[in-house]
């Protein structure tokens, strides 16, 4: 991570894909939102979603996973370079999530983030907040998922 | 058939559901497969981090804490799903073993414009552990058939 003064209000970044498998789907419903048109394609056939479709939280949080493994990998290159890696703090919540288009079995989502505020921690000194509007895109084109996310990120000391 | 349709929710309507306990093994489960941060795997890293010590990641408290919606009322309910989330906080560390009671509330309701047979409950959730700390909130709109929606579609 870098620190919270080198990050700058547009800085945009590619976390890469996720497919949704029908059993991927149906297992994470399984646990968490077992709604009928999650769980069961016969079901979901007859909703209106018109086919088996994932929950929305399973969608963000396959977005949470590239996020992480973005960070990882961005994490690994500043070290071998030599370089401070920031710490990256938890979330303090998110707000706008748009679920804009349901994800179905088969469909691929591109996730990107981009920052879209940023602002010092008045709670918690040495640290500052940043904002980013996080997106999900399908194989088609289509934005199916926009959420503003949040983040505690380390300052620069002195 | 769905007990409650869009016509049974109005400000007012009020909703508890819980305790339900969320275990380290599920925390560790969620967070390995979709939130794989120390701050939610390894208890040494955690007490290094602002949340000092092992806690789940926020998803996996929104996904529990849907669970127990879908549980407490929703898979009764004529869902059509929610277009969205309109603000989650989180205001404190879940932490291993903690047991949950999450309370509900209507804050408004409108019939879709376009779609006669559906309408809109926005609802707000305020979660808390046994301790009565509130950990997290959640406000979202929740898609809701019209009772009879075929006789008037």
């Amino acid at each position: 991570m870098r620190y919270f003064e080198d990050i700058k209000v547009g800085d945009r970044i590619a976390l890469g894909s996720h497919t949704f498998t029908a059993d991927g789907i149906k297992a994470f419903a399984a646990k968490y939102d077992p709604q009928a048109f999650h769980m069961d394609e016969a079901a979901a056939a007859k909703s209106h979603f018109g086919a088996l479709c994932a929950s929305g939280w399973h969608t963000v949080a396959a977005w949470m996973r590239l996020r992480v493994l973005y960070q990882q990998r961005e994490d690994a290159e500043r070290a071998a370079r030599g370089e401070i890696v920031a710490k990256l703090g938890p979330s303090p919540g998110f707000r706008e999530l748009k679920w804009l288009k349901p994800v179905y079995a088969g469909d691929t989502i591109t996730y990107a983030s981009e920052v879209a505020e940023k602002r010092e921690s008045k709670s918690r000194p040495g640290w500052g907040l940043v904002f980013a509007r996080n997106t999900g895109t399908n194989q088609k084109g289509e934005l199916v998922l926009s959420f503003l996310g949040s983040g505690f990120v380390e300052r620069r000391p002195g | 058939m769905p007990k409650f349709y869009f016509e049974d929710f109005s400000p007012g309507w009020k909703a508890a559901f819980g305790p339900r306990r969320i275990t380290r093994e599920e925390m560790i489960e969620f967070a390995s497969q979709f939130d794989p941060q120390p701050m939610h795997l390894d208890e040494e890293a955690a007490a290094k981090t602002m949340l000092g010590g092992l806690g789940a990641s926020g998803w996996h408290t929104c996904a529990f804490v849907m669970r127990m919606i879908a549980d407490g009322f929703l898979l009764d309910a004529a869902s059509m799903g929610a277009p969205g989330i309109d603000e989650v906080k989180w205001m404190r560390p879940v932490r291993p073993g903690d047991s949950l009671t999450v309370r509900g509330s209507v804050l408004s309701t409108r019939r879709s414009q376009s779609k006669p047979d559906r309408g809109f409950v926005t609802l707000h959730w305020e979660v808390f552990n046994q301790r009565g700390e509130m950990v997290m909130t959640l406000t979202c709109p929740q898609m809701l058939l019209r009772r009879n929606a075929g006789a008037t579609a």
